[in-house]
C-alpha cells in the first residue's frame, strides 16, 4: 500500500480523533493521580473508641496526674489530669511526650549479660539467678556491707523496697542522687530535727525570693510553680530572683539581681544579719530559737558585714539592705533555695542560710510561708526479717553521705570497696559531675546490677541489666515532694500491656529475694508488687485505687517548730568551684533539656532553640563584654581542671560578664540518633568539691578559660 | 451534620506576660497533630513546628535586657476586611488551603496539595511548613499515632488547624447530646489545654460570653486609620502581628510591657508613638 498525502492525513487525524474520543488516556491520568495519592508507606492510624485512663507522671520530682487518651485501648496521647491537687490540669513537655519513652530506640527489651563488653540476652529466670548467685556468695563471705545501692529517691515503696532489701541482706549503703527534695529534707533535718522536710506556699507568698530558684525552669514540680508563676502575677505579689543569668524566671521576675556565681550563702548570710541588726525578726517566732542565736548573729556581723559580701556578690551593699528589708516587712515572704532546678551541686550552708531568712521573718506554717512538715509517712513497712550476717552488716558504718562521695571513694581506693552496686532508674555514670571519674569508678565495682528502662551511660558501664517497664505500664506509688507545698500521693496505674518483656522493680526484688531465700524470702513474703503496695499503704489503699491519689495534707502543718543555729553558727565554709581561671562556667538548668533519667525524649529536643545546639554542636552563652576574641556563632574551646571541649559561642546580654553558661542534659552517649551525640555534657567539665559534714558535691560550675578555636 | 445558626470566629489570644517559653503547646501540638521528627531538628527551618515559641529581647545590654517568648500558631487570617482572602488562601491555585467561613479557621486539605508552596512565600508569619521527607517513626512508635489527623507525605505543605478534628468531635457531641451550641469548653486546641502556665485563651471571638471576646474586645467596626484592618482589639494591652498589613489575624497577643508589644511590628522612628495609643474606633470617638 502506497502512503500518499492524504491517507497519511488521513491516518494521521483519526489517530488524534481515537485518541482523544477513547477512555484509555482519560483512565490512565485518573489512575496516574490516584496512584500519585496513595501513600502506602505513611501510616494510616486505626480508629477506634476513646477512652481515657488516669495515672501519674514519674518523670521527675512534680508527680502530675495525668489523662492518657487512648483509642482501642492504644494509648494517644498524655495530658493533664484537671482534678489532681498538684498540677490541676497542666502538664509540661516532658509528660506530654511521655508516650515516646515506651517506644524509646533505647530501651531494653529484655534481660541482658554482659560478656566481653558485649550484651547478651538472657531469660528472666536465668538474669535473677545469676544475681542471686553473686548475692549468695557476698553472705557466705559474711560481708554483706559490700552491696550498695544508689537509687533516684529515698521516698515511695520502690526506693523502700530496695532500703528493705539492704537492710534483710546486711548492708547499710543505701544512698541516693542528688535531687532537690533530698537538700531541703537535709535542711529542715540541719535546722529543726529529723523526720523533717520543707515545702513553699509559693500560690499564696506575697514576696518570693527566689536564690537561683528555676521558678519555670522546672525546680519543684513544675507545673504548679508554672500556675503559682502566673497566679503571682495576678495577684500583684512579687518576685525577686538573685542569679548570675537571666533566665526565664528572672525574665518574668519583678527584679533580676545578678550574683556572682556561688556567693549565695554570703548573699543570705548578709541579709540575716540585717533583719537582725534592724530587729526585723519575728519576736514569737524566735521564742523557739536554739543553738545560739547570739552567736549566730555575733558572727554575721562580723563575717558577713554588708560591705564586704557585697564585693563578695558584685551587688551593692544599699541592694542587699533594700533587698533584706523590702523581704522582711513583706506579709508572707518566702525564700527559696536550689539553683536552677535544685537538683545541681550545691551546699548545705547555702541551704541553711537562705531557709534562715524564713525563720527571722517567722513566716513558717503559715499561709504563703515555708511549711516545715513530717517526711511522708504514709508506708507501713514490715521489720525485715535479719540473720546475724545482716545484723552485723547493717551495724557498720555506711561508706558514705553521698552517691558523690561514694564513687569518688571508689575510684580513689586500690582495694574493692563495693563488690555488688545495685542501680535503680538513675544515672550516675552521665548525672554526676566528673563522668570520666565515675565511670573509671563503675568499671572497678566486680559486679553493677541495673535496674532500669534504657541503656543509657551507666547501663552500657553495668553486667547485668533488668529491664523495668516504664511508669506508663506498671503501679508506683508517688508521693509529692521537691519543695510541694502539700503532701499528695499518687497511684501510677498501668495504661498499656507492657511493650517489652520488662518488670516492675518491685517484682524483680521480690522474685529476687526469693530465689535468695531463707531470711530474704521470709522478708519479701508477698507474691507480687501489686499486692505488697497495698499492704504497705493500708491508710490510703481505698483512696488510692478509687480516686488516684489520696491528700495527706493541705495548707499550713500545725504544731510548734523550734529553729537550731548551731551548724550555722559555726560558719561552716563556702566550698569554691576548682582552677583558678578567670571565667566561672555554670550549668543552666533548660526546662525543655531533661537533666536525669529519662533523658529527654524526640520531641523535647526538636523544641530545644538552634541557639543551644545546632547539628551536633552544641552553644554556650557568654555575654559579648567578656567576650574577647571570639564572634556570636563562631567555635571556642573550653578549658576547666575536669577536661576541654569544643563549643559554639552564643552572645548573651543576659548573663553577667565572666560567666559561661551551658546547658545540662545534652552530650549523651547511647544508641538513640533524636536525642544522644548531640552536644557536650556539661558534668565532663565539672570537679566536685565534697562539703566536709554533709559529703555533698557543693561547688557550684567550675573555673574555666575560653579561647577561639 | 448540624448547621450552626451564626458564624464562629475562632480565635486565640496569648499572654505573654504569663508564657514561660517551656515548649509544653509546641509539644502537645505535635503529639496531637502526629507530627514527626527527625534526627536532626536544629535547622528551624525545615523542622516543623505548626506552634513554634521564638524568644524575643528587649536588646538593650546587661543588665538592662529582658527577655520574652511568644509562641506563634498559624494565625488563621482572615484577609483584607475580613472577607476570607487571608494571603495564602488567596494564592493556593489547587484550593488546598481555604476560609471556613462559619469559624474562621484557615484549612490545609493534604491530598490537594501538590507542593507548590505559593501559600509559604505569601504566609507573611512563616506559619505553613513543607514536608520535604516522608514521615518515619523509630520501629513501634506509630502506635501513639492519633487516628484523628492524617499523616502527611513528602511533598505537601501543613500548618496549625486550630485542631479542627477537635471542633468536628465537639460538634458531633453537640449533636448527639442534642445541643445547639458548642460549649467554651468542649472546643478547645491542643496548646490551650496543655500551657501550664494558663498564657493561651482560645473561643469564639463572636461570642460575648467567650472569654477571648472578653479580654480582646474586638472593634465591631474597621480601623479608622486602615479600612483594611477589622477586629482590632480595643484593649490597650492587646496587639497582633504585623497588623496594618490588613490580613486581620485572629491570634492576639497581650503584654503590659510596651517593648514586647512594640516588637508586633517594625516600625520606622517615631511610627510607634503615634500609634501606640490607638486602639481601635473607641479611641477616636
Amino acid at each position: 500500500m502506497k502512503v500518499d498525502r492524504r491517507s497519511f492525513l488521513g491516518l494521521g487525524l483519526g489517530a488524534v480523533a481515537g485518541i482523544a474520543i477513547s477512555p484509555v488516556g482519560a483512565k490512565l491520568t485518573d489512575d496516574s493521580s490516584i496512584w500519585t495519592q496513595n501513600w502506602p508507606w505513611t501510616p494510616v492510624p486505626p480508629d477506634g473508641k476513646i477512652t481515657y485512663d488516669q495515672s501519674v507522671c514519674t518523670l521527675c520530682p512534680g508527680t502530675c496526674g495525668i489523662s492518657v487518651r487512648k483509642i482501642d485501648g492504644r494509648p494517644i496521647k498524655i495530658e493533664g489530669q484537671d482534678t489532681y491537687p498538684v498540677n490541676n490540669g497542666g502538664a509540661c513537655l516532658h509528660g506530654i511526650s511521655g508516650l515516646q519513652y515506651l517506644y524509646d530506640p533505647s530501651r531494653v527489651k529484655t534481660p541482658l549479660k554482659k560478656n566481653n563488653d558485649r550484651f547478651e540476652p538472657i531469660s528472666w529466670e536465668e538474669a535473677i539467678t545469676l544475681v542471686a548467685r553473686r548475692l549468695g556468695k557476698i553472705r557466705e563471705n559474711q560481708s554483706p556491707e559490700t552491696l550498695a545501692c544508689i537509687t533516684d529517691t529515698n521516698l515511695g515503696s520502690v526506693a523502700g523496697l530496695f532500703a528493705h532489701f539492704l537492710a534483710a541482706f546486711g548492708s547499710p549503703n543505701q544512698l541516693t542522687m542528688p535531687e532537690l527534695e533530698s537538700w531541703l529534707a537535709l535542711t529542715a533535718q540541719t535546722l529543726h530535727g529529723p523526720g523533717r522536710t520543707l515545702g513553699f506556699d509559693l500560690d499564696n507568698a506575697d514576696f518570693i525570693l527566689s536564690f537561683g530558684a528555676g521558678i519555670i525552669e522546672g525546680w519543684g514540680s513544675p507545673v504548679a510553680c508554672f500556675k503559682a508563676n502566673s497566679g503571682r502575677r495576678q495577684r500583684g505579689a512579687k518576685l525577686y530572683q538573685i542569679e548570675p543569668r537571666l533566665s526565664n524566671t528572672a525574665g518574668t521576675a519583678d527584679r533580676w539581681i545578678p550574683i556572682n556565681p556561688g556567693t549565695e550563702a554570703d548573699l543570705a548570710m548578709a541579709m540575716c544579719g540585717v533583719l537582725l541588726q534592724e530587729n526585723l525578726f519575728d519576736p514569737e517566732f524566735a521564742a523557739g530559737f536554739r543553738g545560739g542565736l547570739n552567736r549566730f548573729n555575733a558572727m554575721v556581723q562580723q563575717k558577713y558585714p554588708v560591705d564586704q559580701v557585697a564585693a563578695v556578690t558584685g551587688i551593692s551593699a544599699a541592694d542587699i539592705k533594700k533587698t533584706a528589708i523590702a523581704f522582711a516587712k513583706a506579709k508572707m515572704p518566702v525564700a527559696v533555695p536550689g539553683k536552677g532546678r535544685g537538683d545541681g551541686a550545691q551546699s548545705l550552708k547555702e541551704f541553711a542560710a537562705i531557709h534562715t531568712l524564713n525563720c527571722l521573718t517567722g513566716n513558717i506554717n503559715k499561709k504563703g510561708g515555708t511549711f516545715v512538715k513530717p517526711v511522708p509517712g504514709y508506708l507501713a513497712f514490715p521489720d525485715p526479717v535479719q540473720d546475724a550476717v545482716a545484723r552485723d552488716g547493717t551495724a557498720k558504718e555506711k561508706l558514705a553521705g553521698s552517691a558523690q562521695e561514694l564513687v569518688t571513694k571508689i575510684h580513689r581506693s586500690d582495694a574493692p570497696v563495693v563488690d555488688t552496686l545495685f542501680v535503680y532508674n538513675t544515672n550516675p555514670c552521665y548525672t554526676l559531675n566528673n563522668p570520666v571519674q565515675t565511670r573509671a569508678a563503675f568499671e572497678k565495682i566486680p559486679f553493677v546490677v541495673n535496674f532500669t528502662s534504657f541503656m543509657d551511660e551507666t547501663a552500657m558501664a553495668s553486667d547485668v541489666i533488668l529491664p523495668i517497664s516504664t511508669f506508663l505500664e506498671r503501679f508506683e506509688d508517688v508521693p509529692s515532694k521537691a519543695g510541694f507545698a502539700g503532701t499528695v500521693v499518687g497511684l501510677a496505674r498501668p495504661v498499656v500491656d507492657t511493650v517489652f518483656d520488662t518488670r516492675s522493680p518491685g517484682d524483680a526484688l521480690i522474685h529476687l529475694a526469693k530465689t535468695l531465700g531463707g531470711t530474704m524470702g521470709k522478708s519479701f513474703d508477698w507474691p507480687d508488687y501489686k499486692t505488697c503496695l497495698k499492704s504497705l499503704v493500708p491508710g490510703i489503699w481505698k483512696d488510692l485505687s478509687k480516686n488516684g491519689h489520696a491528700v495527706a495534707s493541705q495548707g499550713p502543718p500545725a504544731g510548734r517548730v523550734t529553729t537550731d543555729f548551731a551548724f550555722l553558727a559555726e560558719n561552716p565554709p563556702t566550698m569554691q568551684p576548682q582552677g583558678d581561671d578567670d571565667f566561672t562556667l555554670v550549668p543552666i538548668d533548660n526546662m525543655r533539656v531533661a537533666s536525669t533519667v529519662p533523658a529527654s525524649s524526640p520531641f523535647a529536643i526538636k523544641t530545644v532553640s538552634d541557639k543551644v545546639i545546632k547539628g551536633r554542636d552544641m552553644f554556650v552563652e557568654i555575654n559579648p563584654r567578656s567576650a574577647t576574641g571570639l564572634a556570636d556563632g563562631g567555635f571556642a574551646i573550653v578549658t576547666t581542671p575536669g577536661g576541654s571541649v569544643k563549643v559554639r559561642v552564643n552572645f548573651n546580654e543576659g548573663i553577667m560578664p565572666g560567666v559561661i553558661g551551658m546547658v545540662k542534659g545534652l552530650g549523651h552517649k547511647f544508641d538513640n540518633k533524636y536525642v544522644a551525640g548531640k552536644g557536650v555534657n556539661v558534668k565532663e567539665l565539672i570537679c566536685p568539691v565534697i562539703e566536709p559534714g554533709s559529703g555533698l558535691d557543693a561547688a557550684f560550675g567550675i573555673k574555666a578559660k575560653i579561647l577561639k578555636a | 451534620m448540624i448547621q450552626d445558626k451564626k458564624a464562629h470566629k475562632f480565635g486565640m489570644v496569648i499572654d505573654l506576660d504569663k508564657c514561660t517559653g517551656c515548649g509544653s503547646c509546641t509539644v502537645s501540638c505535635m503529639s496531637e497533630n502526629n507530627i514527626p521528627f527527625k534526627e536532626d531538628e536544629s535547622d528551624k527551618k525545615d523542622s516543623i513546628t505548626w506552634m513554634r515559641v521564638y524568644r524575643l529581647t528587649n536588646g538593650k545590654s546587661f543588665p538592662d535586657t529582658q527577655i520574652a517568648y511568644m509562641p506563634r500558631p498559624c494565625q488563621h487570617c482572615g484577609g483584607k476586611g475580613g472577607h476570607g482572602h487571608s494571603p495564602c488562601v488567596s494564592v493556593c491555585p489547587a484550593t488546598a488551603t481555604d476560609y471556613g467561613y462559619d469559624t474562621g479557621i484557615v484549612s490545609q486539605i493534604y491530598t490537594r496539595c501538590f507542593g507548590c508552596r505559593y501559600c509559604m512565600g505569601a504566609c507573611p508569619y512563616h506559619a505553613r511548613y513543607f514536608n520535604w521527607w516522608d514521615p518515619v517513626w523509630p520501629e513501634g512508635m506509630e502506635k501513639y499515632l492519633s487516628p484523628n489527623v492524617s499523616p502527611r507525605m513528602r511533598g505537601v505543605v501543613e500548618k496549625c488547624s486550630f485542631c479542627y478534628h477537635r471542633y468536628q468531635l465537639a460538634r458531633e457531641k453537640a449533636y448527639y447530646d442534642g445541643v445547639d451550641e458548642i460549649e467554651e469548653d468542649a472546643y478547645q486546641t491542643a496548646c490551650t489545654t496543655a500551657c501550664p502556665a494558663g498564657a493561651i485563651i482560645f473561643g469564639d471571638l463572636n461570642n460575648p460570653s467567650h472569654r477571648i471576646h472578653q479580654i480582646v474586645k474586638p472593634d465591631p467596626h474597621p480601623d479608622p486609620l486602615n479600612h483594611d484592618v477589622v477586629g482590632k482589639s480595643r484593649n490597650p494591652k492587646v496587639f497582633r502581628l504585623l497588623e496594618r498589613l490588613g490580613t486581620n489575624p485572629k491570634v492576639y497577643y497581650m503584654s503590659e510591657r510596651e517593648w514586647v508589644r512594640k516588637l508586633g511590628d517594625n516600625y520606622l522612628d517615631g511610627e510607634w508613638e503615634k500609634v501606640k495609643n490607638h486602639y481601635g474606633s473607641a479611641s477616636h470617638d
